[in-house]
Order: C-alpha cells, then sequence, then structure tokens
C-alpha cells in the first residue's frame, strides 16, 4: 500500500479502457476523483479538483489527434506544479519529445513528475500503479521500450551501435526512474555492476553521473539535441 | 476561319476552275444541299411541332418538360450532321469527335443530367434551330435556283425541237454559261455550311482541356477517398479492437494480480494467465504495426520527418535518414511521400540485398524532393505490375514523379518529386 492515497484525475476516451483503469488504482489504494473522455474536459476537471496527478491519453476527442498531449502542455503552463503521466499507444518518440521538451514560455521551471508510458504497460498493474507514484512524487518516467527506439534511431544515424544490449537495458531501467538499487535488483547483479554499466552510458553519452530524476533528464536532452 | 480554309471543299472551290468544275466538288455540293434542305424542312416540322406542342401544354406544366425535351433533339440531328459531312468532303475526310463527355453511370436520369450540363448540348440546339428557320430556306432557295438553271438548259432544247424555233437555243446557252457561277454558288453555300457544321458541333479544343481537367480532379477525389477511408479504418481500429486489447490485458492483469502474482502461489492457473497476458500483448504489438501501415498517426500529428524516423528504426537495413523540411505539407503530398518511403525501404530489405540506406528529403523552389539510395545489388526496374508500378499510381495521382537510376552493381536511387505550395510558417 502506499503511502498517501492520490487524488488523480483521469482522461480517456475508451470507457472500457477508463473503469479499468479505475479500478485498478483504486486497488492500489488512489482515488480518481474524476474520469473524463476528452481533453476539454480535461482542463475543466483539473481547474475544478485540483488533483495531485493527471493521468491522460494522448489521442482524444475533440480532434482524435494528440489533444490530450496538447491539454497537458496548456495545463502544465498554469499549474507547473502539476505532476502528468501520459499513457500512448505510440513508440514514436516525437510525442515523448513533445512532452518532454520544455516549453519556452513559463518564467520558472517546472519541477513537477512527468511520465511517457505506452499504454500496454498498465497490464503490468503494479508496474503502473508505481510510475503513477513515482511521477505523483517528482519523478521523470520515461517507457524503456520508447528509450530503446530512442536509442536506435539514434545508432542508425550515427552508424554504430552507442549502448551494449545491458547498458541500454539499465538505461532504460533508469528512465523508468529506477534507482542503482532497484536496478540491482531488477537485474540481478551486484551494486558494483550497476555502478559500471551506469559510469559507462554516461561515459558513452558525455555526461556526468548525477543522481535521481536529472540523469534521466541529462539523457532526454542529451538525446533530444541530436 | 483556320477550318474553313482547310475544309476540302472549300480548297476545291478555290483551286483552278478546271479542274473545280471537272471534279466531283460540284456533285458533292449540290448532294449535300439538297439532302440538307429536306433534312432542315423535317428539322423544322419536328421541332417546329414539339416547340408548339410545349408552348400549349406548358399551362399544364408538363409541357415545360416537353420544351427541355426538345432541347434534346438537337443531338440526334448533330450526330448525323457530323456523319453527313463526309457526303460533302469525301469518304476519306475526317469526322469530327462527338463532343459529348461519356455519362459515368447507366440510367436515363444520369444521363439526362449530364447531357442538360453539356454546353455542347446546348450549342447542338442552337445549331438545330438555325438550321430548322434559315439554313432550310436558304438551301431549298438555291436548290430551286439550281433546278430553274436546269429548265433554263433543258426546256429551250424542247422548245427548239419541238416548235422549230432554233433562237431558243440561246437561252439554253446562257444557262449553260451560268452553269459554272452556279457550280462555284453552291460549292461556296455548302464549304460554308459545312464550315458552319464543324464550328457548332466539334469538340471544342476547350471541351478537351475540360475534361482532362475533370479527370484529374476525379482522380485526385478517388484518391482523397481512399486516404480518409484509410483514416477511418485506422480510427476504427483504435478506438475499438485496440483499446479492447488494452482492457483485456489489464482485466488479465487484475486476474494475475487475485491469484497473488505467478509462481509459485498462483500455481498452474496464475502461470496460464500469465502468458495469456502476454499474448495479448504481443497482439497489441502486432496491432499498432498494422495500424501505422494502414495510416500512421505520427504522419498526422507531427510530419513527415517524425513519421519516417519511425519507419527507419523498424527496417532490416541500417537507414539514414536526412529529411528536412520547414513546416508541414499539404496531406496529401505528406502521404503520397510517406508511403513512397515505406515502399522504397521495403524494397531495399526485400529486393537490393544492401547493407546499408539512405532517405533525404529537402523542399526545392518547385515543391518536395525525397531521394532513398541504398549500396544494394542494383539492376531494379520499374516493371508492369511490379512494386513500383503501384507506387507509380500513387505519385501520379498528386502529379509527382519518380526516378530511378539503379545501375547493375548498384547503388540504386529511387527519387520522387511532388510540385507543391510550402509554407514556410512551422507548425506546432
Amino acid at each position: 500500500m502506499p503511502a498517501q492515497s492520490l487524488r488523480i484525475v483521469l482522461a480517456e476516451d475508451s470507457a472500457l479502457v477508463r473503469e479499468g483503469i479505475v479500478e485498478l488504482l483504486h486497488k492500489f489504494g488512489h482515488q480518481v476523483v474524476r474520469a473524463v473522455g476528452d481533453a476539454d474536459s480535461l482542463i475543466t476537471a483539473v481547474r475544478e479538483c485540483a488533483p495531485d496527478i493527471v493521468v491522460t491519453d494522448v489521442r482524444m476527442p475533440p480532434g482524435h489527434g494528440d489533444d490530450g498531449l496538447r491539454a497537458t502542455t496548456e495545463l502544465r503552463k498554469d499549474y507547473p506544479d502539476l505532476p502528468v503521466l501520459v499513457l500512448s499507444q505510440y513508440v514514436a518518440n516525437a510525442y515523448a519529445k513533445e512532452l518532454f521538451t520544455p516549453s519556452r514560455t513559463p518564467h520558472r521551471q517546472s519541477r513537477a513528475g512527468l511520465g511517457y508510458l505506452l499504454k500496454d504497460r498498465i497490464g503490468e498493474l503494479s508496474e503502473f500503479a508505481q510510475a503513477v507514484e513515482r511521477v505523483a512524487a517528482g519523478a521523470m518516467v520515461i517507457d524503456p521500450q520508447v528509450v530503446q527506439h530512442i536509442l536506435m534511431e539514434r545508432d542508425q544515424r550515427h552508424q554504430y551501435q552507442l549502448l551494449s544490449a545491458r547498458e541500454q537495458e539499465v538505461l532504460g531501467l533508469m528512465a523508468h526512474g529506477y534507482s542503482n538499487a532497484m536496478v540491482r535488483d531488477a537485474l540481478n547483479i551486484s551494486d558494483g555492476a550497476v555502478a559500471k554499466h551506469i559510469g559507462n552510458i554516461f561515459a558513452k553519452l558525455g555526461l556526468s553521473p548525477d543522481d535521481g530524476n536529472r540523469r534521466v533528464l541529462a539523457v532526454l536532452a542529451y538525446l533530444r539535441d541530436e | 476561319m483556320d477550318r474553313m480554309s482547310s475544309s476540302p471543299i472549300w480548297r476545291a472551290v478555290t483551286r483552278n476552275p478546271v479542274s473545280f468544275l471537272t471534279s466531283a466538288a460540284p456533285w458533292r455540293a449540290l448532294g449535300y444541299l439538297a439532302t440538307s434542305g429536306l433534312l432542315g424542312l423535317l428539322s423544322l416540322i419536328v421541332l417546329g411541332g414539339v416547340v408548339v406542342c410545349g408552348l400549349l401544354l406548358s399551362v399544364a406544366g408538363i409541357g415545360l418538360v416537353v420544351l427541355a425535351g426538345s432541347v434534346l433533339l438537337g443531338i440526334p440531328l448533330a450526330a448525323l450532321e457530323r456523319r453527313r459531312l463526309r457526303l460533302l468532303e469525301g469518304p476519306h475526310a475526317d469526322r469530327p469527335a462527338s463532343p459529348h463527355r461519356a455519362v459515368a453511370r447507366p440510367g436515363l436520369w444520369p444521363w439526362l443530367t449530364t447531357r442538360l450540363q453539356e454546353s455542347a448540348t446546348w450549342r447542338e440546339f442552337g445549331f438545330a434551330m438555325v438550321f430548322a428557320v434559315l439554313l432550310s430556306v436558304v438551301d431549298l432557295a438555291l436548290l430551286t435556283l439550281a433546278g430553274s438553271l436546269v429548265v433554263l438548259i433543258v426546256f429551250p432544247v424542247k422548245v427548239a425541237i419541238v416548235s422549230g424555233q432554233p433562237e431558243a437555243l440561246l437561252l439554253t446557252g446562257l444557262g449553260i454559261a451560268v452553269l459554272p457561277v452556279a457550280a462555284y454558288v453552291l460549292g461556296a453555300a455548302a464549304a460554308a455550311q459545312g464550315w458552319f457544321v464543324r464550328l457548332m458541333l466539334a469538340p471544342k479544343e476547350g471541351g478537351q482541356t475540360d475534361r482532362v481537367v475533370e479527370l484529374t480532379r476525379s482522380r485526385a477525389r478517388m484518391a482523397d477517398a481512399f486516404q480518409a477511408e484509410r483514416r477511418r479504418i485506422e480510427r476504427d481500429l483504435h478506438d475499438g479492437a485496440q483499446q479492447r486489447l488494452v482492457a483485456l490485458v489489464m482485466t488479465l492483469g487484475l486476474a494475475e494480480m487475485e491469484f497473488g502474482g505467478t509462481e509459485p502461489k498462483g500455481g498452474r492457473a496464475g502461470e496460464l494467465i500469465s502468458r495469456a497476458r502476454g499474448e495479448a500483448k504481443q497482439a497489441l504489438d502486432e496491432l499498432r504495426d498494422l495500424v501505422r501501415g494502414i495510416h500512421p498517426q505520427v504522419l498526422t500529428d507531427h510530419g513527415i520527418a517524425a513519421a519516417v524516423s519511425e519507419v527507419a528504426v523498424r527496417c532490416r537495413v541500417p537507414v539514414d535518414v536526412d529529411v528536412e523540411l520547414a513546416g508541414r505539407l499539404p496531406t496529401q503530398v505528406e502521404a503520397t511521400a510517406y508511403f513512397f518511403i515505406s515502399e522504397a525501404l521495403t524494397n531495399v530489405v526485400k529486393h537490393s540485398g544492401a547493407t546499408s540506406a539512405t532517405v533525404r528529403g529537402r523542399l526545392t523552389r518547385d515543391g518536395l524532393s525525397v531521394t532513398v539510395t541504398d549500396n544494394g545489388a542494383g539492376g531494379a526496374e520499374l516493371r508492369a505490375g511490379g512494386g513500383l508500378e503501384g507506387l507509380a499510381d500513387r505519385v501520379a495521382v498528386v502529379d509527382g514523379r519518380l526516378v530511378l537510376s539503379s545501375p547493375s552493381g548498384g547503388p540504386t536511387a529511387l527519387s520522387l518529386e511532388i510540385p507543391c505550395q510550402h509554407s514556410h510558417s512551422v507548425s506546432s
């Protein structure tokens, strides 16, 4: 059970999936205070309910394009501290980049958590619930498959493989907001091995090691600038 | 006027007098005008009858239909007139084609609406009116004159023989002397009428252009319809099957949780549920790939560069993507370019044996230019029925051009150029 029950606004246009997510978040002790089916209602709901976190689909009415993502950007202008977890059907990193690219207009940089998960990740219930909790607590979470995609794209552009398979795995977990200890447990390797992999990753990406979100952000920023 | 001078009968008239008068041309002119006169008279009766009936019945409303119907009478007359030109100009003269469009659908109503909307139909009706009212009279008058001339020549001979008055033969001589003049009058009249028939009843140059424009438009409409259909299928899959599978994966996750995870607590059932969830997830992955093939939403949301980078990542041959396009292009152009690149990369993987490929996209002054190059064996060609042919069809719709350069031994470069207007503003 989580330390604190979260008040969540959920936006998802498929009623079937919406009800499923409400049920599963409830199972993990959280409360969906408002579940809506389109981008406009999402903005209204956030204004009215002041939730701890927003969980939203990318593609929603009215435009059936990336309306959910755009509503999120809109909301984060008014509520820079509002954590947002975006659920998507698309591996295409254009969407993740859109979400993680800091908007140029706000005066102060947002410090709130952000997440981009593929929708089928919801099936890993506890993983999904943890992602919600981590984003609510201010973490950055990116679906490992998306990170892998970004890396692959980069490798193809540079005609060589930058990271080894294991290093990509570690980076994926880091992108998922895992700490060193969590990576160690997930991969069943030693602390030393984790440290070595992370050291290699940062050396290869030309970054200095740091902790927590900032390293994910750094990775993202690095990949984004490519 | 050009047409008049190029008409065979007019050329005959303007030839040297001996060869004109000894040719078949005067007789052709006579035959043409004689049949014209009779046909004109017939037209006057039919057309007049229909119009009068229509006017009388117009009180009852149905007359208006009859009047509208009279417009269509020009069509068979015009067809006959185009045919009859050969009588005048000889069997080898080219007969003008019908200026009418083909009717798209069978049935009387489509035929009626198509015909009544064509300018050709109205021109033909105008011709029928002139033909019935004016030409018939002129032609009959000319025939009468020709007839009188025959009488002028033949009758005095009879008089001279029967009543023994040889001076009557002077009149015959006069008649014969006037004959060439008459031949010229008839020839000129027939040529003028033939010219008028061509002017009114032959297809206009503009009409051809109209048809080409119309065809291009209908082709573009069809392409748009296909595109819309693809998007609809994509939306249906996204809203339907995809969401249902997500819900299924979620429900199986919940079931798994109820069983307390997989082994050892969940036992065999837990294991089966985990497997089912894995399979559902696999199905979701495959469906996602399928949907992307039908219509990539990334293309709609983020444009060519983003969509192509995704295709490139999935490609089994390493692809270097170098697409720099400021702003967005028309939907149809983006879709065509996207499918061009996907298809080209598919071909690279399937046939070329290449170990790397490059996609390069730029905006030129005239539009979009995309080239897919590979380092494979070369020797590719645009075969009928081949994959590239389907691509060529798609490209033709947006007036694009495919250029293939594939010498044996490689490298192969397939280029696409699509003319289009592009805005330089970057859409968000």
